[in-house]
């Protein structure tokens, strides 16, 4: 069982005070959504929790250790909303190059992953000659491999057609099913059972 | 660092720009100032230093900014590996596309310019030594810039000076070695410099890389 807790953070950007004093606890199994209007803070409070920004006051603890401490670090998957891609790579080398970069907690079953969100037919193409929907697919092709119980998406169904957000929808419910925790920010409606959300 | 390379070859044009930078550049001397060997001998470390310094600052422009722009670094910076080690070997990647093909280069362009064969030696010898400082320190820059747009000419005034040092010793080594003179100073000076900038810029790139990515 594993919680992450978050007590009394702020965060501010130059003079613009994003949000302050949130609190909010999630434990092994539940999804979080971050809603709010654009510019309210949603990316800031990703970045915080991957480790990526700074915030002003306040505590991030998972399981009792403190974030960026190396169990935090092994156990969380973060995607932004840029899809972590280079064009001049093909499907299969930047999903390799991207897994082995953030976690080695992964199973090297790439062209499954790939397969999963339709693109099996892609795996030597290259990125640069892909649709934005396709390179989409491909940054979240790493939820199919990786074995991080803390999922940090930022927009996860920006440029996604229906089918692919359902697919998407399915992959962080099995997730949760099995212990893991999903924290998105999405100005979409979701489709996930039992899922809580939180404005900003 | 066999990415960057792979990305590269594909993407050939992002280091054949300065490489032909430097080879124009350097094949126009020669037409503007004189066709004299005894004048042009005795320049030629200077101009050859001077290119070789623009050129690399040419390229550095693009040694994170690309993976800037598409996510990667924010998952470099966030990786359980360590970002200095990243970062040491993008910058090595950068030195063989941009100081690698100078240095295979320079003996051709520096008989052009009449250098004699021990100056050319040395000429070589003090671009293996020191064109991985020049990626090195470079890559403070690259990474302090990153998140600003259009910042060659900041980045320029960011690095120049700090490539001063090696431009003195350097060009001194090569003209001095031409005069038959005494360089083991100038070659131990540019020694230390790669080992200093081999031990701390991968550190100083790493933190000022997560600033400005804040």
């Amino acid at each position: 069982m594993s919680t992450l807790k978050i007590n009394n953070l702020s965060c501010q950007r130059g003079y613009n005070l994003l949000f302050e004093n949130l609190s909010f606890e999630l434990n092994s199994g539940e999804v979080l959504k971050i809603s709010g209007p654009n510019g309210s803070g949603k990316t800031s409070l990703i970045k915080i929790l991957a480790g990526l920004n700074s915030f002003e006051t306040g505590s991030i603890k998972y399981d009792d250790t403190k974030i960026n401490s190396e169990k935090y670090n092994l156990d969380f998957l973060y995607l932004g909303h840029l899809v972590a891609l280079s064009p001049e790579l093909s499907c299969l080398e930047n999903l390799k190059y991207t897994a082995h970069l953030g976690n080695n907690n992964i199973n090297h079953d790439f062209s499954d992953a790939l397969t999963q969100v339709g693109l099996e037919k892609f795996e030597n193409e290259l990125v640069g000659k892909l649709s934005a929907g396709q390179r989409k697919r491909i940054a979240l092709s790493l939820l199919f491999i990786t074995q991080s119980k803390v999922w940090l998406l930022d927009e996860p169904f920006s440029a996604l057609d229906s089918k692919a957000i359902k697919i998407i929808e399915t992959r962080i419910e099995d997730h949760c099913s099995t212990g893991g925790l999903c924290i998105l920010t999405t100005h979409q409606e979701c489709n996930i059972k039992n899922i809580k959300e939180i404005s900003l | 660092m066999s990415r960057d390379l792979k990305m590269a070859f594909r993407n050939p044009s992002s280091f054949l720009n300065p490489l032909m930078f430097f080879v124009i550049s350097i094949s126009l001397f020669p037409i503007a100032i004189s066709p004299e060997a005894q004048t042009l001998s005795s320049m030629a470390p200077g101009i050859i230093w001077v290119i070789t310094m623009l050129s690399v600052l040419l390229s550095l422009n693009s040694l994170f900014h690309y993976d800037y722009d598409n996510g990667v670094l924010e998952q470099m910076v966030i990786s359980h590996h360590s970002l200095p080690l990243i970062l040491l070997a993008k910058t090595l990647a950068h030195w063989t596309l941009s100081g690698l093909p100078i240095i295979i280069l320079s003996p051709f362009l520096g008989m052009a310019l009449f250098i004699n064969s021990e100056g050319i030696y040395i000429l070589v010898l003090t671009l293996i030594i020191a064109t991985p400082c020049l990626s090195l320190i470079g890559s403070i820059g690259a990474s302090l810039v990153v998140g600003i747009k259009n910042s060659g000419m900041l980045l320029s005034l960011l690095i120049l000076p700090l490539y001063i040092p090696i431009l003195i010793f350097a060009t001194s080594a090569v003209s001095q070695s031409q005069s038959n003179l005494p360089i083991d100073g100038q070659l131990y000076f540019l020694g230390f410099i790669l080992i200093l900038s081999l031990l701390i810029t991968p550190f100083l790139s790493a933190i000022s890389l997560k600033i400005s990515l804040e």
